[in-house]
């Protein structure tokens, strides 16, 4: 069971499992909550039902997601302290009265509202019901203060003393608004917005190219688009700032990721565009290097120094091969967000953004990737921040419980199997309700011929979802009752 | 000088007490589907608690964190030498959570989420109990970390008491639906409530035995005077209680079965304080032992006594807007 593993690195496994698949729901819940909030509140003040229809179709994918946020979520809180008491123990006086901030404020105030959003109908008036769905946004934005808080301070630790071995919070501010802390915010909200608007915009895309022309489609599709032209720019910034917060304060990751051996005196850093970082040899092997260009980005001058990974002791570096690829994927398909906002732009001046084909299928491909390029900068920040889990204070391996290998192998191989299993579920059906596409039931069709082609496009499709349910559990259902 | 760390235990007692009232009857809900094999009556049940159930277990969340940011000793001992009941109860409440989702987007496998609404709902609860049982029976501890073994929390004393927590949450959740139902429903509510009733008297009853006669450390507690004096009201009040409980189902009360259940769990939940009291680590540490930094106590004490007030504001608020009976039929907003 615990395949040769120690029980540290089955916790770590545990952990890094857990979160991966955690983040994406918080993720899509953030977005698509602000997003829902705009759109009940265009309906509002327009009365245009094209709103309406679409709140009604983006709110049960939300609800999906957020149900699995909120279990997955029940989870990682409670892993503190199965798996890692002692870091519990040594700084929980710190990370812990931020969590249970984030409890208070935003915890009860999304669950408290979420009801009233999804069941509220009839019950409360258009007004209350919006309140709530505001509610629910708000939620989500200030749970992702605190967590982003909590996590930057581990970055980033300040604020506090050390008193028989136990952290002492000193200074709430210092240690809540920490140096990494409004950087990363920014960085992880503009990502979580984007990892939504890519999927409004790839749904919408999809029943574009099946044929679908409806005022629905187009409109989530130039929502979607109008939000990444403005997003994805805005990234390229905050990306930067962050990546030079880093070097100013976690200069070893910085170094990892950028596979930098070597602090460059009195000549430019190169930038790697590819190359396999080997943490034993200490050299980037294979490299493909845009000489100075390092320098021009990190420190905004032709040949400025950056700290090697090399003036680090051996067991305080991060792996740089993999932070050095995470880093890469993150930002390449950063560029191709960037690329997919402005085609978007030059295709609307030429009002062809509904028939592009080869738009839409890009824009459909794309669909994933903002899950993607959000693990992938998680990978960064968080593999760059080892071999400590507080940076500088407290290593990831004294932070460990006393628990076997073979408890955490046990634990860590039900959680692969029912994450697997639920959340696939859950996953498989945010993408039936997607392929399924918003329904038109409060907006009328906008033209005739729209409505023929909608009519027509729609039959199929419907039969097509019958079809894609599990034909082997059919036969199942007649056992039941 | 205030003591902030009785303060905490106040607050972290008020929050299990609010998980226990209100997430045990949402579980109850689960456990009793079993019983309820229509489709449509399952609807029905689930849709007593699909607007308010997040909000319910959010109180286990904020216990949780409220111990982590108090007690970070007792947060990271406690759990660790639960770990695989704590880790296979959230992995339970999983399969629970997921079901009021999937299983009204689910089609052909409907079935399958009826059996994970079923089976993620005793499980988390028989968990829940045994964690109560293991707590009870103490964690060994040196210098402040568990120094157990991976499986001391298995004994039949606490997988008694979680039958014993199953049982509770059951008849919890059957006078929730005896509130929130009505006609045919409600009547078989009705039938299944005094059955409930007893089994849970029953298991009150010997847990009450069973606890003295294993766990002599809180032998003391409760039979040496003059506790005895006041603790000796507490069984007869769980013998008035019960039968005024099955009177309101004899009579056909919309409220009062749910009303007295709740006294029953409020006075068992009385028994399980005055036997931990002051021990946060039982047998041995103390919660003044276990307590975080001051900094750490009084920093989030401000935010938990302007928040909880509000929050138990809003979570009335929508209990309110809720309180109509669910019928077959309504569907939500799926």
């Amino acid at each position: 069971m615990t395949l040769g593993f120690t029980a540290l690195e089955l916790a770590r496994i545990q952990f890094a499992f857990t979160v991966s698949f955690h983040i994406i729901f918080p993720a899509i819940s953030i977005g698509l909550a602000s997003f829902l909030a705009i759109l009940e509140w265009r309906w509002l003040r327009s009365h245009n039902p094209i709103y309406q229809d679409l709140f009604k179709f983006w709110v049960k994918i939300f609800a999906v997601a957020f149900a699995m946020g909120v279990v997955s979520g029940i989870v990682m809180s409670y892993q503190f302290g199965t798996n890692w008491s002692e870091f519990s123990r040594i700084a929980g006086s710190v990370t812990g009265p931020l969590l249970a901030y984030e409890v208070l404020t935003a915890f009860f105030l999304e669950a408290g509202f979420l009801g009233i959003m999804l069941f509220g109908w009839g019950r409360v008036g258009p007004k209350a019901h919006f309140f709530s769905t505001l509610m629910v946004a708000i939620g989500t934005c200030i749970s992702m203060f605190w967590i982003l808080s909590a996590n930057s301070w581990m970055q980033t630790p300040q604020g506090f003393s050390i008193e028989n071995g136990i952290l002492v919070p000193q200074d709430w501010w210092a240690i809540v608004f920490n140096p990494s802390f409004l950087y990363r915010l920014a960085h992880m909200a503009i990502a979580a917005f984007l990892v939504s608007a890519l999927l409004v915009a790839a749904t919408a895309a999809w029943h574009l190219l099946k044929g679908r022309r409806d005022a629905l489609v187009k409109t989530s599709f130039s929502m979607a688009l109008w939000l990444m032209l403005i997003l994805t720019p805005l990234q390229v910034l905050v990306g930067d700032l962050h990546g030079l917060n880093t070097l100013q304060h976690q200069p070893a990751k910085l170094a990892a990721m950028e596979g930098h051996w070597d602090t460059n005196h009195e000549k430019g850093m190169p930038l790697y565009l590819f190359g396999i970082p080997d943490m034993q040899a200490e050299e980037t092997k294979y490299a493909l290097a845009i000489p100075n260009l390092g320098s021009v980005i990190l420190t905004h001058s032709l040949d400025g120094t950056v700290t090697g990974l090399k003036e680090f002791a051996p067991e305080d570096r991060p792996n740089s091969t993999i932070v050095f690829w995470s880093f890469r994927i993150m930002v390449g398909l950063g560029v191709l967000m960037l690329i997919l906002a402005l085609w978007g732009l030059w295709l609307r001046k030429r009002q062809r953004l509904y028939e592009h084909r080869r738009f839409q299928r890009f824009a459909l491909w794309m669909g994933p990737s903002g899950f993607i390029a959000l693990l992938a900068g998680w990978f960064t920040t968080e593999v760059g921040r080892q071999p400590w889990v507080v940076y500088g204070v407290l290593r990831t391996e004294d932070a460990l419980s006393p628990v076997s290998a073979e408890q955490v192998g046990l634990s860590l191989m039900i959680f692969v199997l029912v994450y697997f299993v639920v959340f696939g579920m859950g996953i498989y059906y945010m993408l039936r309700l997607m392929h399924k596409g918003p329904e038109l039931i409060h907006s009328a069709p906008s033209s005739a011929s729209d409505a023929e082609l909608t009519q027509a496009s729609r039959r199929p499709l419907s039969s097509v979802t019958e079809q894609i349910n599990p034909p082997v559990e059919r036969p199942k259902q007649e056992h039941e009752p | 000088m205030m003591d902030l760390s009785l303060l905490w235990i106040g607050i972290i007692a008020f929050a299990v007490l609010m998980y226990v009232v209100l997430d045990g009857f949402d579980l109850g809900i689960g456990i009793l589907f079993p019983f309820f094999p229509e489709q449509a009556e399952r609807d029905v049940m689930m849709n007593t608690v699909a607007p308010i159930w997040d909000g319910n277990e959010t109180w286990m969340v904020l216990g949780g964190a409220s111990m982590f940011a108090a007690f970070p000793l007792a947060y990271a001992t406690v759990l660790s030498a639960l770990y695989l009941p704590v880790i296979l109860m959230v992995i339970a409440l999983i399969f629970r959570g997921v079901a009021f989702e999937f299983r009204f987007k689910a089609n052909s496998s409907k079935h399958w989420w009826d059996k994970a609404f079923i089976g993620g709902s005793v499980l988390s609860s028989f968990l829940q109990g045994v964690i109560l049982g293991a707590y009870i029976q103490g964690i060994r501890t040196e210098q402040g970390v568990y120094a157990g073994h991976g499986l001391d929390w298995l004994t039949p004393f606490s997988l008694f008491t979680g039958v014993g927590v199953v049982m509770l949450y059951a008849t919890l959740g059957c006078g929730w639906l005896i509130f929130k139902t009505d006609q045919a429903l409600q009547q078989r509510m009705y039938r299944l409530m005094p059955k409930m009733l007893i089994g849970l008297l029953i298991v009150l009853a010997a847990v009450s035995i069973y606890t003295p006669i294993t766990q002599p450390h809180i032998v003391e507690r409760w039979f040496s005077l003059p506790q005895l004096l006041y603790f000796s009201p507490v069984p007869i009040l769980v013998l008035i209680f019960t039968y005024l409980a099955l009177k309101a189902c004899r009579q056909q009360q919309q409220f009062r079965p749910f009303l007295y259940t709740l006294a029953l769990v409020f006075l068992a939940y009385s028994g399980f304080l005055i036997s931990l009291w002051p021990y946060i680590i039982p047998p041995s540490v103390s919660f003044w032992q276990a307590a975080a930094p001051e900094s750490s106590q009084r920093f989030t004490l401000i935010g938990a006594l302007i928040l909880i007030p509000i929050i138990l504001g809003y979570s009335a608020m929508s209990y309110w807007i809720f309180r109509h009976k669910v019928r077959v039929g309504d569907d939500g907003y799926h």
